[in-house]
């Protein structure tokens, strides 16, 4: 690693933008929860259990988590087309995957939790900021859940690793480039997914996820405290 | 209620450590530690640990009293939605009285509210009966809904809250266990009374010593000596 690598925004190595997280942003919905890296903002409402439709869909076995992934259309400069795309398709995917390890819905047979995940503004990292806030809006709909999940990009930018990347990060071109390696971990520091994009040796993809635990541990903990203070507020 | 301090817990938090805990409701116990797999509030009375969910849509369980409305009326039975994760089904072999197979409808048509006890539960729902004392068609009255997760707070302690409640207003109160409560007095100041004393305690679901306090609030607002 270059001692002397700077991070455009003076943050520190391993360092996350600012974070911001709330819980029952959505009245409507059984549980909801707001999450921000920095300028990224991602809100994600639960509903459920429901029964499953379409009704073929339904798994008599155990319960179902499906989950959606939309950018809002305003949430980036270049105004971005709405409606499903071969992206939000793959993020849906990937966030119902990072976090069905943890879902305990096996005795809720027919039945799916709904989660919706809607990115109201983008500077890269959307997907982790909404696993975050999807983790949060199941525990605050009263799901039975193993763990909680928070998720963090790191990058490799030319050769060195830098934690929440954001997106002038993500075009960064000197050198070797940059790869981005978004993660999710549980609380007990659990990979429960990871994906990347560019290059990397197995012994940096090693320490990036060493990286990843750290930070996500202190995401966990951000997230444990927004979902106390709604209580607190509650009872005032 | 236990008057110690109740902790609020996420999923995957560590509520006790050691041998002498045991896993209770919504708890699993993993390498000697008892952890909440949901997000409420912690109680530990004599080694058993437990977590009272604070939110969630209602799970039916078998001999709950609940309350539900007809949504729809078939040949041989009720489809009445309970606000549960399905709906429920009540038979016309599990209305008390004989009745006309063409005139179900006279009995209770879509859009009417009935007091109903779960039977029981399978893979395709929730069968209901009216077969029990307390149960049948509301016919007048006042309908709140709260969250289904603060229904034992009003109900409380062997019915103290609800009793509480009943004895300063005069009203007849019904407590669905799936948050719709069917209040019925002899005047509807009684009635309205009785709603705003419901809506109190939900309001004040978390704090302790909520009898005394409810009593407080029916010498400031009123109610029978």
């Amino acid at each position: 690693m270059t001692k002397e690598f700077k991070r455009h925004d003076g943050r520190g190595l391993k360092e996350t933008r600012k974070i911001v997280a709330k819980v029952g942003v959505v009245p409507n919905a059984d549980g909801s929860a707001m999450f921000a890296f920095g300028d990224t903002v991602a809100i994600a409402a639960v509903y459920g259990p429901k029964i499953m439709h379409p009704q073929h869909s339904q798994d008599p076995e155990k319960g179902t988590l499906r989950c959606t992934y939309n950018m809002n259309s305003f949430s980036v400069s270049d105004r971005i087309r709405p409606g499903p795309s071969r992206r939000s398709t793959e993020i849906s995917k990937i966030t119902g995957w990072a976090l069905d390890p943890v879902v305990m819905i096996n005795k809720f047979p027919t039945m799916v939790v709904d989660v919706h995940v809607n990115i109201l503004q983008a500077n890269a990292s959307t997907r982790c900021a909404g696993i975050n806030a999807a983790s949060m809006a199941l525990a605050h709909a009263g799901i039975p859940m193993k763990n909680l999940v928070a998720s963090v990009s790191i990058g490799k930018l030319d050769k060195t690793l830098v934690v929440d990347v954001d997106k002038k990060e993500e075009d960064f071109e000197e050198g070797e480039g940059a790869t981005d390696i978004a993660m999710s971990l549980t609380g007990d520091g659990d990979l429960t997914h990871i994906q990347l994009d560019g290059h990397i040796t197995s012994e940096e993809l090693k320490e990036a996820v060493k990286l990843g635990q750290e930070a996500t541990k202190e995401i966990i903990e951000i997230q444990k405290q927004a979902l106390k203070k709604a209580v607190q507020e509650d009872e005032e | 209620m236990t008057e110690e301090k109740r902790k609020i817990v996420v999923p995957g938090e560590t509520i006790v450590e050691g041998d002498d805990y045991l896993p209770g409701e919504n708890t699993e116990k993993r390498n000697n530690k008892v952890i909440s797999i949901k997000y409420g509030l912690a109680e530990e009375v004599q080694g058993l640990v437990k977590v009272i969910p604070l939110s969630g849509t209602y799970l039916p369980r078998r001999g709950n009293v609940i309350i539900g409305r007809v949504e729809n009326v078939l040949f041989n039975g009720w489809i009445l939605d309970i606000k549960s994760t399905s709906n429920g089904f009540l038979s016309v072999a599990e209305y008390p009285r004989y009745l006309d197979k063409n005139s179900l409808d006279e009995a209770m048509d879509i859009g009417d509210l009935a007091v109903v006890k779960i039977y029981s539960i399978n893979k395709r729902g929730v069968d209901l009966t009216l077969k029990s004392r307390g149960l049948g068609k509301i016919d007048e009255g006042v309908i709140i809904e709260v969250n289904p997760n603060k229904v034992p707070r009003i109900i409380g302690k062997e019915g103290s809250m609800v009793g509480l409640i009943k004895e300063k207003t005069g009203c007849n109160i019904t407590v669905g266990q799936n948050g719709i409560i069917w209040i019925q007095g002899e005047n509807i100041e009684g009635e309205l009374l009785a709603r705003k004393a419901v809506e109190f305690v939900a309001a004040n679901s978390f704090i302790s010593g909520l009898t005394e306090k409810v009593e407080k609030w029916f010498e400031e607002n009123g109610g029978k000596k």
